[in-house]
């Protein structure tokens, strides 16, 4: 805020060399610091979380700090792994996620080449709607998603958990992007040679549209492993809780006597490894995806 | 099934008139198209139109309903009630008022301190991390983003943990000589803490009337409970790293010419950041500033996780409420008009920011390089202010 006006006395060409290069060594460490503080932060909660998992219930309380277990103990993911449904859970999660991920690569691409490529009538209308479904917040379609999936007689099963997380605007509107920037005439080249619509697609666009693809699988695969609303509204079992709802019913208080806090972070360690992993593994792809072409 | 067509009727008239010469060509490859196009969207129809655009429909049915969830909803048991659910969270002068009235103060002090906040941050986090001769820019991207792919199930299980009453923030803030707050549960108001600590502890007469949706004013201005400040926190930590690749996406296509112009204008870092990167960035800002209003009027996840409402209710928000009132005390209409009205409040609010964020074109071409005060493009920039910079430096790619 304390921005100085033009009128100040310009420096000489030399002075302000140097004045600059200064300026440069201050601004280089004072920016290193604060990038580290704020790492630190955020990545602290993350380093915690793990060492309290394998400390004891009492050192959890006395010690919240310390990233060393003084007494390291596996006794939270004895108990999370043996002594509860955790593996149901995490079993749900990956059966959804993984049908869920091969579900909206197929029909996103699907839905996306034909809004792209193919010409129908009735094509402007459905985008448009699509474009409406879009904006609409999905908080508020809880109640409205449970009297739909309920009326169709799928509440509480797997089809009410898979089916309706199947496609979504935000995959077609990727896939539909990325088709409109291949060239026409390889496809073109394909058709003449005889292939069906269907044929094209499968065997020229889609192994084209391969970088949108891996888009989609990132998105779908960490959306539906992190969904929770979705599974709360359409199930109520416990044999089909997924890894959210088990886990936020483990954080407000059931299959514990205190406060449980080495378990508890156990199972959000566990629950995070998998989104992780694919973190890791598609990071650059991550990164660039939203970061625009990084120009080095 | 259509495969028999004729070519004339398949392409939507806007189409066909964009194609132009092409058109001719077109009819032929697009021969047969309209079977395959409609096959291929099906499933795209029936998902979304199932699970997405039907359920809006039968929600605005339930909403004017007296539905109480067992059978169907559209049986012979169910009658019509018109306005009466709105009536009953809008003016009813019960629980059910209190609670929304109650509900929607928590977000409204949740979507003030996280929307500006969360935008500064990211952009702060950005330019940090954009700088050229920065050595580990790839590991400092990577811990700031890390906390957006994490589920907010196991983000809020991990804060619970952070904030426990004995847990690592206050053991942190010991080790300065103070005593931390039992963040979980404390309801005690930001506000009310302040103006408690100046001596007004019980509202004035002036500020008990209930004027406005049955709660008083001076529980209107109560600020976040310290148990709503977590989930502040939380959401600024969790969301700061995705609105940070937006603006470094929004900053690697600003050109270096922009800023050596400026540096041979004798500027200093400071000076460029808030005159030229920050407007520079107004239209990444704006989008995050609409996406960070629409995901903080939505909490849910984290309530749900955590101290659902609790406590004193201040931790409700319209989203846990609506789901609450539908699914705990069964009365669906209400929860669906909460629905609704929180859709309202989101339209109205997205509305409203495009309306005070609006860039008035009225500036002269050749005035748009004047450098006014920074102060004012800053805040106009970041969204904290509202007032739009007349007249404040706006540089443009092609206005050199």
């Amino acid at each position: 805020m304390s921005a100085t006006t033009a009128t100040r006395p310009r420096p000489t060409a030399a002075g302000r060399r140097r004045h600059v290069g200064r300026g440069v060594t201050v601004a280089t460490v004072l920016t290193y610091a604060i990038l580290i503080l704020i790492a630190v932060i955020y990545i602290y909660p993350f380093l915690i979380s793990i060492a309290t998992s394998f400390k004891s219930q009492s050192e959890a309380a006395t010690d919240p700090l310390s990233l060393v277990p003084q007494t390291f103990t596996t006794a939270a993911y004895e108990r999370l792994l043996v002594n509860s449904d955790f593996p149901l859970w995490f079993q749900n999660s990956l059966i959804v996620t993984l049908i869920v991920t091969a579900g909206r690569v197929f029909f996103n691409s699907l839905a996306g080449y034909a809004l792209s490529r193919l010409t129908f009538p009735g094509r402007g209308v459905i985008f448009a709607a699509l474009v409406g479904v879009m904006a609409v917040p999905s908080v508020v379609l809880l109640i409205p998603k449970f009297l739909v999936i309920n009326q169709l007689g799928m509440y509480d099963s797997y089809a009410g958990l898979i089916i309706p997380l199947l496609a979504d605007a935000t995959g077609i509107f990727i896939m539909k992007n990325f088709f409109e920037s291949i060239p026409k005439a390889v496809e073109e080249a394909a058709r003449i040679d005889g292939a069906g619509t269907f044929r094209v697609f499968w065997s020229v666009s889609l192994p084209m549209a391969r970088p949108a693809i891996i888009t989609i699988v990132i998105l779908a695969f960490q959306g539906s492993w992190n969904e929770l609303s979705h599974f709360i509204v359409a199930s109520q079992s416990q044999a089909l809780f997924t890894l959210t709802k088990g886990v936020a019913q483990l954080s407000s208080g059931a299959l514990s006597q205190g406060t449980q806090y080495p378990l508890k972070l156990g199972a959000a360690v566990i629950m995070t490894i998998p989104v992780a992993v694919l973190f890791f593994v598609f990071q650059r792809r991550i990164m660039n995806a939203s970061g625009g072409a990084v120009k080095e | 099934m259509s495969e028999g067509l004729p070519p004339e009727t398949s392409p939507d008239p806007g189409a066909r008139r964009a194609r132009g010469g092409l058109r001719r060509r077109a009819h032929a490859t697009t021969r047969g198209q309209t079977g395959a196009g409609w096959l291929f969207i099906t499933p795209m129809i029936v998902i979304l139109g199932l699970f997405l655009v039907l359920p809006i429909f039968m929600a605005l049915w339930v909403s004017v309903s007296d539905w109480t969830g067992r059978g169907s909803p559209f049986a012979g048991t169910t009658a019509f009630v018109g306005g009466e659910n709105y009536q009953e969270l809008l003016t009813g002068g019960g629980l059910a008022q209190r609670d929304f009235a109650t509900s929607v103060r928590n977000n409204v002090y949740y979507v003030i301190l996280v929307v500006p906040t969360q935008t500064l941050i990211s952009l702060l986090l950005a330019v940090l991390v954009n700088q050229r001769i920065l050595k580990g820019r790839g590991f400092f991207r990577t811990a700031f983003y890390f906390p957006s792919v994490t589920s907010s199930v196991a983000i809020t299980v991990v804060f619970l943990f952070l904030f426990s009453a004995s847990g690592a923030v206050n053991k942190a803030v010991s080790y300065v000589g103070a005593n931390g707050p039992n963040w979980i549960n404390d309801p005690r108001g930001l506000l009310h803490i302040i103006l408690g600590a100046f001596g007004a502890d019980s509202p004035p007469a002036a500020l008990q009337e209930a004027p406005f949706l049955g709660l008083s004013w001076w529980n209107w201005l109560a600020g976040p409970s310290i148990t709503m400040t977590v989930y502040i926190i939380m959401a600024i930590f969790t969301t700061s790293g995705t609105f940070m690749l937006l603006f470094l996406a929004a900053l690697q296509n600003i050109s270096g010419d922009i800023e050596e112009a400026a540096l041979v204008d004798g500027t200093n870092a400071w000076q460029r950041l808030w005159l030229v990167t920050v407007p520079m960035l107004k239209p990444t800002t704006f989008t995050v500033i609409t996406l960070g209003l629409i995901g903080t009027w939505q909490v849910f996840d984290q309530i749900y996780t955590g101290t659902r409402g609790s406590p004193s209710k201040t931790t409700l928000t319209p989203a846990y409420l609506s789901y609450e009132t539908s699914f705990n005390s069964q009365q669906w209409g209400q929860g669906a008009a909460i629905a609704f009205i929180l859709f309202a409040i989101i339209v109205v609010m997205t509305i409203l920011q495009r309306i005070i964020l609006r860039d008035p074109d009225t500036v002269p071409k050749r005035k748009r390089f004047v450098l006014s005060d920074a102060g004012g493009s800053g805040s106009a920039a970041t969204g904290a202010g509202g007032a739009p910079p007349a007249g404040a430096a706006k540089i443009e790619g092609g206005t050199s």
